[in-house]
């Protein structure tokens, strides 16, 4: 009953992972490609938090979070690697 | 009613979200696709995340840890993605990438496009 509001929400933001996700495939330079794969990420986590709620499993907000931070430790690694060429 | 105004705050949020990657995937220039990368992704948490909060709280049988869960991702969105778009924008500034002026003689010689070199090495700037 309350799945339409949801539905329409999800749709929207899988749509725009998929516009991200082709500008992360086709920047110009790195720094784009960074960008796009940290904003694909965003609505990565919003899009899990409404799945669990259109399936009713509790168990996908912690993914969600996972993901968020993963997400934030994930850029910031990928930027070091682009500066320093190096990991360490 | 609270029905309504939780599904006008999801469907408001996946517009944010659908145009915040419209303008990351249109906008001409690293820095300007900065601008919809930081803001409209924090709007669109925030709307999306108030909905979801707004069902639960409605809801009678709704938990409180579902709640608490959903309030400590829009509060780690909310400080995390401005600080990456920055973190992503210092770097690029400090690697001797220009911003874009519209001037095509002096944009094709700042590129720094990665398909010459995986890495932007130059020392400009």
């Amino acid at each position: 009953m309350n799945i339409d509001g949801h539905l329409i929400a999800a749709l929207l933001v899988l749509t725009g992972a998929i516009l991200s996700m082709i500008r992360a495939a086709s920047g110009p330079t790195s720094y784009d490609r960074v960008l796009a794969v940290n904003v694909f990420g965003t609505k990565a986590v919003m899009l899990l938090a409404i799945i669990g709620f259109i399936g009713d499993r509790s168990g996908f907000l912690d993914i969600a979070i996972l993901y968020g931070l993963v997400n934030f430790i994930a850029t910031v690694a990928l930027l070091r690697f682009v500066e320093t060429k190096r990991l360490t | 009613m609270g029905e309504t105004i939780a599904d006008i705050l999801l469907i408001l949020g996946g517009f944010m979200a659908l145009s915040g990657a419209l303008g990351v995937l249109r906008l001409p220039d690293f820095y300007s696709r900065l601008h919809p990368a930081g803001t409209a992704d924090t709007l669109a948490q925030l709307l999306v995340i108030s909905g979801l909060v707004l069902h639960l709280w409605i809801d009678p049988n709704g938990s409180y840890l579902a709640m608490g869960k959903l309030l400590a991702i829009s509060m780690l969105l909310f400080v995390t993605t401005p600080a990456a778009t920055h973190a992503i924008s210092r770097a690029a500034y400090i690697s001797g990438l220009r911003p874009w002026t519209g001037d095509s003689a002096t944009d094709d010689d700042n590129q720094l496009a990665d398909s010459e070199s995986p890495l932007p090495d130059e020392g400009g700037g």
